[in-house]
Formats: C-alpha cells, structure tokens, sequence
C-alpha cells in the first residue's frame, strides 16, 4: 500500500508540473495544477440533478450524477482511456483464448470498504446481479448480455474467467459500460452501498446531495480529499455558486457560461474537445431516404461551420458524418465532407426530393436541438427543399424520434466506436434512429468484432464506418467539446470526455 | 358558522376525490409512461416491457387508480415509480422547503402590506401613496427570473453578501445560516407585498368612503378609533382574500425561484414527477397542494365572516 500512495502522490506531482500540457482544453487559469498536491479538505461538486430519480444503486444509474457517485464509491473492472481503448481499473490485466470467446481477468489486490478483500467471487455476483432477467433496468445488462454466466468461474484468489457465447474481441470495452461496477459479493441493500473505490459512502439524498469520506486503503492510494461531496443543481444554480465560490466544481456548462466568465480570476474552464457528436439522423428504411442520394444530397447541403457557430457558440470541430473523432478505430484518412449546394441540387433533382415536404421531428430534450432544427430547415430552404420543423415531447422524444418524421435530431456522447454502431446502427439497436437496417452490415460487424488482430480489426471497422458515411442518414456535423467549471482553488481536475475513467474522478484532485 | 365551514369541508372532501381522478386521468393522457421515458441507448424495447411489466403499468388504468386510492386510505402514499422511494418521502422533502419560505414570505409580507396599504389609503393622492403605487406597481411587473439574477448578481457574486444557492444546504443549515432565505424570500416578497397592498390600499379607500365611515365621523368618533375599529376590518377583506390566492401560489412553488435557488421545493419535485411520468407521486403532491388550497381558502372566508359578517349574510 505505501508504494501505491507513492504512486498517487506522483501522479498529483505531474498533474502539478505538466499542467500546461495535460490540461490542453483547460481555457481558464493554468494555476490549476501549479500548487503541490495537499491532503485534506472538501470538494463540493455540482451536477444536473434529477430529483427522486437518483439512485445509489450501481447498476441502476442513469444520469451524470449518479455515475459521478458511484465512481466514488465502486470500480469497474475496466474503464475507457481518453481515446475510448479500454484500460485496467480493479482488473490488472487481462488476456483471451485464441477465439476470443474465453477471457481471463487477473485481479489487483484491493480492499471494499468493510474490509474483506476483493475476490473473483465478488465479480461474479456482481455480473450476476447486473443480468438478473428480475431486474429488468440494470442498465449494462444488454451490453453484457453476450455473457454465458454457467461458463463464468473463479480460477484461484485472482483471477475470474468469463465465458462469452459469441467471440468479441471488444469484450473489455463492455465491461467498462455505464452501470458495471463490482459491488461486494450479497450486496442487496442500496442504501448500504460497500465499495472497492477510493471514498466510503456517508449520506445521501436523492436530487439534492451525497457526502463520502476518504478511504483510507483504497487499492491506489488514498484520495486526498478528506470529504467529496456531490450535490444535484440545475444549470442557473450552478452557474452562481461556482462564481459565488459556493461549490469547487460545476458540470457539463453551456458556452454562454464560458463566455460569461472570461476574465473572472475566481473560476477557470476545463473544456474536453472531442466529447462526442451532434447530427441529424434521416430515416434510411422509407422514401425519400431509402435512396441514398436523397441522404447524400442532405448531407452535402449542410453548412457545418455555421452550425458550429450558431448552435455550439464555436466550441465544437467539424464533423465528417462520422462517429468518434480522436477515439480508437476512427478513420481519419477519409476526407473532411464539405457543403456543396450544387451536388446536392444535382442529387436532390434526381432523387426526387424537391417534389416533397419534409417533416424535421425536434424537441426541447437537448439544449439546442429545436435551434438546430430550424437552422437546417434555413439551409434546406437556400437549397430549395421545403423542411416542416414538427416538435414534441421532451419526455418521450427517444422513442418517439424512431418511428415519427423523416428526419430527427441526433446527439451521443462518448462512447467505444463499437459501442455506437452496436447501440445505434444495427438491426435490432434500442437508439437505431436513421433506421439503417442491413443484414449485410450486421454480419459484417459481427466478423468484425470477432477478429482477434488489432490492425485487421480497425480495416473491417473503417469499412463499416465509410460505408455508414457515404450510403447511411447519419448527417453527423460537428464533435462538441464537454465544459466543466472549476473554481481556482482546486487543482487535478483534466479533461476528459463523459464516460471516461478520468472524467468525474475526485481521487486525484486537492483543495488550497 | 359552524354549518358554513362543516359544508365547505365536505365540498373539499368531494372536490379532493373528484381531483384525484382527473390528475390520474390527465397523467394518463400525457404521452408515455414511466418506463418510456426511461428508454435510452442501453434499454432495448424488450427490457422497458419488462419495466413496465414490474411497475404495474400493464395494468388496466382503473384496476391501477383503485389500488393507489386503496392504499391511500390505509395512509400508504406508494413509492415512487422512478427512484423506488417511498412517496412519503419525497412530499416531505419537498414541501417543507417550499413550506418554509411560503411562512417566511407571508410573515413578513402581511403585517408590511397591512401598514403600508392602510396609510397610502388614508393618504390616498399624497406623495407617499404615489411613490408607494409607482414602486409596487414596478416590482409586480418585473419577471421573477429578472428580479432573481438581478439580486444573486448583485448581492451575492458583486458584493459578496449573501449566498447565491441553496446547493448542498440542509433544513438545518436553514436554521444556522438565515442568510439563505434573504434572496429567494426577497424575489417572492416583491410580487406578493405588491399585490397585498394594492388590495389593502383599495379595500382602505373604500371603507373611508362608504356611508358608515361618513356617519361614524359625523358622530365624531375619533379618526384612531375610526380606522381601527371600522375601516381595518372591511379594509383587510380584500387583503385577506388575496393572501390566500398568494399562499396556494407559493405553496405549489415558485419553479423559477426554486430553479436559480437551488431549492428543492414542491414545484421542482412536482415538474419532475411529471417529466418521469411518475403518477404516484404526481398525485400525492396534486393532493396534498390542492389540500392546503381548499385549507387556505376555507381559512380566508373564515377569517373574512370574523371580520366583516356582512360576507356570510351576502352569501
């Protein structure tokens, strides 16, 4: 344990001295990280709330603030690095049978709270709890599903060895999804939460505030926060207190507040380019999209720069009608997609497009999304197509947005490359909205998955990937970066897209 | 004036039930349930059937509204469908910090109203009463959300006086740090001390004027005896009136208020129980607010026959 404290005290030592280049998105002060890291103190941390909806259980989590407190408290076996490749959290490292079927998970030597020690035992009741068929909103369930639980065993005091009913070379990638965290092994009671992470859980109540406490022997050293407390705001309130210093750190902020507080020697920025993507989804399993160069003449009339600028206020990078920017298996030798009105009218004409209204669904769901739909429906009208802008319920806007209106609002934030074309462009994907619907291109990502050389693997995913852009009704226009605030006072703080092992991690950030 | 108010509860009584429908029935209506709204980029179609299928949404509507009234007379409120919390609970949570700074506002607004719209009335047209009515009717015009930026931007981030949130406060911190009330208490006050003593002005000026004021100083009754006596209870009927409409407000909440205070009040909890199509609790807090209206109400007719008994015989 002394060595691992070492190694955290390191870490906060070249979060200190290379604060320059680690926070590269940071717009605000650069003196976050000038100090020596120091024990003690309490981060108060703001997020989006939702009321009673909050949960402490683990495997339920569903918004920010609930996965921001339970990495507090919990680890996964694997988490997602800056480029979304998956790296070792409780699992140290971890190997495959040459099918890719059978994996093997060697584990670190960490401790839960109550002191027992984690065992390959623990992970299997937490894999069997995230599947239980009784549970039906365990949220990793369905990216876990792959799982032969039967076939899981413990192999001796460290190592856990899981079985897959299909070969996936992703296979690690899945377990570091949004709600598989290891809990210890007769976990039942949510409100007695028992966790291998680096704070113990103090008090909590829903849609307002929870409060932990350092953990002393937390496998990578102990946090140096004496107190993390996580608090639940809407944006307004969120806005004041971190300028009015009455909370350290404030997330997910809109560019109006980073306009706002330029200059301001109280709050610095920490801005996460790369965060993941806004679009416009057409439906590819009906007229006028079935044809792809009605989709093709759409996404060649869009003025990405000037969506950038109107709906991101210029904190976003062009997109190219592709997911994952900057993330593993990203096909960035394909050229940047530029408007061009006269191949779209070209396009337009002969797919028939001009003959017909269109009908934009949109709704108040994400800031920004009605705006945005107007400002399309703008552009579509210079290129002489008639766009209806239709809105409807935030609520239900996600299922209703699959079968309603000829085109959609599209937005996903950081996740694997494979992760999002499973999630959102398979046959049978819940968040399928440009109906892309193939059975040539599911079996292709099937094979894709399964091949077991890294090199091989990212041809066959570049090759679902171009095929998505140029024949698919992804109009994916620009890659948005992810504002946090953070007041002066406090140092550590990277950036780090959502969903990511370093985003909403208090381990490594101290207090003046 | 015992029948009178042992009718008007019972009327509350047949008013609470017939309520309760018609939030269930409107709650129906709206698009989605609660495990609809659940859907995301994880939940496949088949695992939010099964969500449905464990939140008794499968069920016929009626066979759902006649478990939840059945329940509720057993003073079971539910749980939420949501978060898997008692009702109870979140009702409790959320309307004590609205209950708070509804008693605040009133406690301090009324007896300012009173005084306020009694002497402007006596001085009707003098430059009081002038400076008075311009003020008034400028911060009842003032949008609330103005007028809440406006102070947090002054008082708390330009000079650093006051908090400018509740984030992360407990009722007890309440308790210690009084200083958390003054800005959300102060946005409420603007409208209702606005509206209170526009009312207690009209309903002075009226009395002043009315034959039995004119014949009370005829006869010489002394101008103190006059105003106390005579003018302030016709003259608070009005006032007495408008403070209830003004309660049932700040009882179901002030949303923006609640929004740019972080205070976890009944509107945000109501709005989001809405949002999560969460019935149960959307009915325990429709209940519970309409409850304290019809309560209020009651309360200001009462009050009203105390001090005008005129308004019963008128009734």
């Amino acid at each position: 344990m002394p060595d691992e404290r070492t190694r955290r005290h390191i870490l906060g030592l070249a979060g200190g001295g290379c604060a320059a280049a680690l926070l590269s998105g940071c717009d605000g002060s650069a003196s976050a990280g000038a100090t020596r890291p120091r024990r003690g103190g309490v981060l108060r941390a703001a997020f989006p709330g939702a009321g009673a909806k909050e949960t402490l259980d683990p495997h339920k989590q569903r918004q920010f603030v609930d996965i921001a407190r339970h990495k507090a408290m919990f680890d996964k076996l694997v988490e997602l690095g800056p480029t979304l490749r998956p790296v070792p959290r409780l699992a140290r490292s971890w190997e495959s049978s040459a099918d890719s079927t059978v994996w093997r998970f060697r584990l670190r030597e960490a401790v839960f709270h109550d002191g027992h020690r984690l065992e390959p035992e623990d992970v299997l009741y937490s894999l069997h709890r995230i599947l239980d068929p009784h549970a039906a909103d365990h949220l990793a369930a369905n990216s876990l599903s792959a799982l032969d639980l039967g076939g899981c065993r413990a192999v001796g005091k460290e190592t856990v060895e899981l079985r897959l009913k299909k070969p996936s070379a992703e296979f690690p990638s899945l377990l570091a999804v949004t709600g598989a965290l290891i809990v210890r092994r007769g976990y039942r009671d949510p409100e007695k939460p028992v966790g291998t992470g680096a704070f113990r859980f103090a008090s909590f109540q829903a849609g307002r505030s929870f409060s932990a406490h350092r953990f002393d022997d937390h496998w990578a050293g102990a946090p140096y926060l004496d107190e993390l407390r996580i608090l639940s705001a809407a944006s307004e309130a969120r806005n004041s207190a971190v300028q009015a210093g009455e909370i350290d750190y404030a997330h997910e902020m809109s560019p109006t507040f980073a306009r706002l507080i330029e200059g301001n020697s109280r709050v610095a920025l920490v801005s996460t380019p790369l965060s993941g993507v806004d679009g416009f989804a057409l439906k590819t399993d009906r007229p006028p999209f079935d044809d792809p160069d009605a989709a093709m003449a759409v996404k060649l009339l869009v003025d990405r720069e000037r969506l950038i600028e109107v709906i991101s206020g210029n904190r976003a990078q062009p997109g190219n009608d592709l997911y994952g920017k900057g993330y593993a298996y990203y096909p960035s030798h394909l050229p940047q997609r530029e408007q061009d009105l006269a191949q779209a009218r070209r396009l337009a004409r002969r797919s028939g497009l001009f003959n017909r209204r269109l009908t934009f669904y949109t709704s108040t769901v994400v800031e920004g999304f009605v705006n945005a739909a107007h400002l399309f429906a703008d552009m579509a009208g210079e290129a002489g197509l008639r766009v209806e802008v239709v809105s409807g319920p935030p609520e239900t806007y996600n299922t209703d947005q699959l079968t309603t209106g000829d085109i959609g609002n599209h937005r996903c934030g950081a996740m694997p490359i494979p992760t999002y074309i499973s999630e959102r462009l398979l046959d049978g994907s819940p968040q399928n909205a440009s109906a892309w619907k193939h059975p040539d291109f599911d079996e292709d990502f099937v094979h894709a998955q399964g091949i077991k050389k890294e090199t091989a693997r990212t041809r066959a995913y570049g090759a679902l990937q171009r095929t998505v852009r140029d024949e698919g009704g992804l109009v994916l226009w620009g890659h948005p970066d992810w504002l946090n605030a953070v007041s002066t006072t406090v140092h550590g703080v990277k950036p780090a897209p959502p969903n990511t092992d370093k985003w909403a991690r208090f381990d490594a950030v101290w207090v003046d | 004036m015992a029948r009178h108010a042992l009718r008007r509860v019972l009327l509350a009584i047949a008013q609470l039930t017939l309520l309760s429908v018609l939030v269930f029935l409107l709650t129906s209506l709206l698009p989605g349930d609660a495990a609809d709204v659940l859907f995301n980029d994880k939940t496949g179609t088949e695992q939010i059937a099964r969500l449905r299928h464990e939140m008794g949404l499968d069920q016929p509507p009626a066979q759902r509204f006649l478990d939840w009234a059945k329940d509720l007379l057993t003073g079971d409120a539910g749980t939420s469908l949501t978060g898997g919390q008692p009702v109870s609970g979140i009702v409790a949570h959320s309307v004590g910090a609205t209950a708070l700074l509804a008693g605040v506002t009133a406690v301090i607004a009324v007896p300012v109203a009173l005084v306020l719209g009694l002497v402007t009335g006596c001085r009707a047209g003098g430059r009081l009463d002038r400076t008075v009515t311009a003020v008034t009717l400028a911060l009842g015009s003032v949008p609330d959300f103005v007028l809440s930026l406006a102070l947090v931007a002054v008082f708390a981030l330009k000079l650093g006086w006051l908090p400018s949130t509740w984030i992360g406060a407990t009722t007890g911190d309440l308790l210690t740090r009084p200083g958390l009330l003054v800005l959300p208490v102060a946005v409420l006050l603007a409208r209702t001390v606005s509206q209170l003593i526009r009312q207690f002005r009209a309903g002075t000026l009226g009395a002043l004027n009315s034959g039995y004021a004119q014949q009370a100083r005829r006869l010489g009754v002394p101008r103190t005896r006059l105003l106390l006596r005579h003018v302030l209870p016709n003259a608070a009927v009005p006032g007495v009136q408008q403070l209830a409409r003004t309660g049932d407000a700040l009882l179901g909440g002030v949303l923006v208020v609640e929004a740019v205070f972080a205070v976890p009040g009944a509107a945000t909890a109501l709005i989001e129980a809405v949002r999560s199509r969460d019935v149960p609790t959307v009915q325990a807090l429709t209940l519970l607010l309409a409850a304290a209206a019809l309560f209020l109400n009651v309360a200001a007719d009462l009050v009203s026959h105390r001090l005008s008994p005129r308004v019963e015989v008128l009734r």
